[in-house]
């Protein structure tokens, strides 16, 4: 038989048929929704008076313009209130289970995927936001869709895709100091580029991403897309078992020992071929963050903001742009600088293991007095699991407090803003002009980098204040 | 929904000879919130076209005078970012009708195309020739020719061949939906069900 990647494994699994000359019908296992994408995917079928085909493969929940403040009481802001009636009317109306606001298993919507245990190996899963990528992680195929896409699920379960080219990123090694899985992938698209992965899906393996958590895991996948990847995913081994065996929505029992048989099948064939191949040696990696306005303008904390001859001549102007929105000049350094905000939360850095790697660097600190911080959880649950683990004193007694879970400052749809001008080291995963608000400058780092500044006022490495 | 149906189109052009134009820039996140799909083009480059106060930038291409026309063109890497298919809709619902850049973020394109909205993917030097006449003369024109697939320069003579996927293809040129298309293939989705229930 032909060597096959894990990516045809499961794509080829999944093709109910195929246009000539054109895309693949794709079967779809898993659907997740949200407010802002599905309402007018709703209007469409209601319009064309179809069904919803299979509604038990949608997972509504509200996450992107919700408060994280007062989520008890009613959403203030008009707009943002409608958006999430809307969403509850549809759901009631065409049967799809929905984690509403106030609800115990609410959260950002790759958060609660995964944590539920809905998202598992082997699977298709598609979501009308980019960052579905994060489910990747656990050796699925998953991938942001528009809403026509959306729509097509809701009529027939399947999406019309082309087959995507085949990247494999090999990361071998041991990280280093303060190193971590957000600063694994802001390297990846500082070498490659904002758009270095179109028209990709990528796997990523080695011994470096071998070693990581599934909370770092799918820290990973979820910035693939930032690269312009249609996906990432990592062949799923015991990490990802031990990590769904018991979650709700898992497999139970005699149904768990064939789920795992089956799943431990899912890697890449020994031979088989990739249209491209990364190498990169983890030691090669320090701790990152981002100086400019797309995601691949990184460099290391303790490194230097490129010079402009650095720069191929086709960027230098958009090179420049970028410099003078952050008001930053080239070549400069970046550790020392002083910072305004910090935000940790979003679908890439809101886990608990994030929150937990933010604690243990404030833990015996002061937050400085310049900053403001934003520390947003993921989900319903991590924000108990935080409070059951006893993570919220300790950030309190730092000066840190917990907010209600959602999307938050990762998008700005809410009252989340930070000011024109304002810096903020962001866990997020998106530096845009504007993306945390209009002027707003985010600097994209880890959780850790953001702690390090959280407490010194400034960018920091956070290598310095770890023992 | 049907979409409208493309074939040829002779337009002047806006000219954003900028790289990685975003999707956040195309429609910032505020103005998500809207349950329909209609009204986006309001706010198409919201924060590039009108300052704080909301009076127009007079700088920005969409609000100098000499340029006008149904063809956007951007720079390398447009339309990256997130999957909202409002960038789309925005750019169509302000009256283009082509997108056309040297490189597309792979969902934009797909949202795109979803919505009769034709994104033409040119080379860097085509790109290159076509800033260069709209900056000569805002009112050059620029033909798009699905059928053929191919996009000149009225002003030079230069012609481009682009690519497109022959599904979609016909689609735009028929006006023809995803959708409809999908839904008349539920025995074969029905037979998919069946037998990936059994394995
Ligand atoms: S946290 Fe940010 S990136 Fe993730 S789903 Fe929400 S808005 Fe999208």
């Amino acid at each position: 038989m032909e060597a096959k990647t894990l990516f045809d494994k499961i794509w080829d699994s999944h093709v109910v048929d195929s246009v000539k000359n054109g895309p693949d019908i794709l079967y779809i296992d898993q659907h997740f929704i949200h407010e802002v994408t599905s309402p007018q995917a709703f209007t469409g079928i209601e319009k064309r008076g179809v069904p919803l085909f299979r509604p038990q493969k949608t997972l509504a929940t509200a996450d992107h313009n919700i408060p994280t403040q007062n989520q008890e009481l009613p959403i203030r802001e008009k707009l943002s209130q409608i958006q999430v009636k809307t969403l509850t009317d549809n759901c009631e109306k065409h049967g799809v289970q929905l984690f509403g606001l106030g609800h115990p298993h609410n959260g950002i919507v790759h958060v609660i995927g995964a944590e539920l245990g809905v998202t598992q190996p082997g699977m298709t899963i598609v979501c009308g936001d980019s960052h579905t990528s994060t489910h990747g992680a656990f050796g699925s195929i998953a991938f942001g869709i528009g809403t026509s896409e959306v729509e097509m699920v809701f009529a027939s379960q399947c999406v019309l895709q082309p087959k995507p080219k085949k990247m494999r990123i090999n990361i071998e090694g041991k990280l280093n100091k303060g190193v971590t899985s957000k600063d694994i992938i802001l390297y990846i698209i500082s070498q490659i580029s904002a758009s270095g992965a179109t028209g990709y899906f990528v796997e990523y393996a080695g011994s470096a991403i071998r070693s990581l958590s599934m909370d770092a895991r799918m820290t990973i996948c979820n910035m693939s897309i930032e690269m312009g990847a249609r996906g990432g995913m990592i062949a799923p081994d015991k990490v990802t078992f031990d990590y769904l065996k018991d979650r709700e929505y898992a497999p139970k029992g005699a149904d768990w020992d064939k789920a795992v048989e089956k799943w431990k099948a899912l890697k890449t064939d020994e031979d088989a071929v990739f249209d491209r191949e990364i190498n990169i040696n983890a030691a090669d990696i320090q701790p990152m963050i981002t100086y400019g306005t797309n995601p691949g303008m990184g460099t290391f904390i303790d490194g230097k903001i490129p010079e402009l001859e650095d720069i191929i001549p086709e960027s230098r102007e958009s090179f420049q742009k970028a410099l003078n929105y952050m008001d930053f000049t080239p070549g400069m350094e970046l550790a020392g600088h002083p910072v305004d905000y910090v935000f940790l939360g979003s679908c890439t850095n809101g886990r608990i293991e994030d929150i937990r790697a933010f604690t243990s660097l404030v833990k015996g600190r002061k937050k400085a007095e310049n900053i403001t911080a934003w520390i947003v959880p993921g989900s319903k649950q991590v924000e108990k699991q935080a409070r059951d683990e006893g993570l919220l004193e300790i950030l309190e007694e730092a000066g840190f407090q917990l907010r209600q879970p959602g999307c938050s400052a990762c998008l700005a749809m809410n009252e989340d803003k930070i000011p024109s001008g304002k810096y903020a080291v962001s866990t997020s995963n998106r530096n845009f002009e504007g993306r945390q608000g209009p002027g707003s400058r985010t600097l994209l780092a880890s959780p850790l980098t953001a702690a390090a500044a959280a407490v010194t006022g400034k960018i920091t490495n956070p290598a310095d204040l770890i023992d | 929904m049907p979409i409208e149906k493309f074939n040829i189109l002779e337009s002047t052009c806006v000219p954003l000879p900028m790289q990685n134009i975003d999707t956040d820039q195309i429609i910032p996140a505020r103005f998500l919130k809207a349950t329909s799909r209609e009204g986006f083009g309001e706010n198409l480059f919201r924060d590039w076209r009108f300052d704080k106060n909301g009076n127009p930038k007079p700088d920005f291409a969409l609000n100098r005078p000499g340029y006008s026309g149904k063809i956007l063109v951007g720079g390398k890497n447009f339309g990256s970012g997130s999957s909202r298919e409002h960038a789309a809709w925005a750019i169509y619902d302000y009256g283009f009708r082509v997108v056309v850049s040297s490189f597309f973020a792979d969902i934009f394109k797909n949202n795109a195309l979803n919505n009769g909205l034709l994104p033409v993917q040119v080379s860097e030097d085509f790109l290159k020739k076509i800033f260069t006449e709209v900056d000569k003369n805002p009112k050059i024109t620029l033909k798009v020719d699905l059928e053929n697939q191919e996009i000149s320069l009225q002003s030079t003579g230069d012609t481009f061949h682009f690519e497109i996927n022959a599904y979609k293809k016909s689609c735009l040129l028929n006006g023809y939906d995803d959708i409809d298309f999908l839904l008349s293939k539920k025995e074969k989705i029905l037979a998919f069900e069946q037998l990936q229930n059994k394995t």
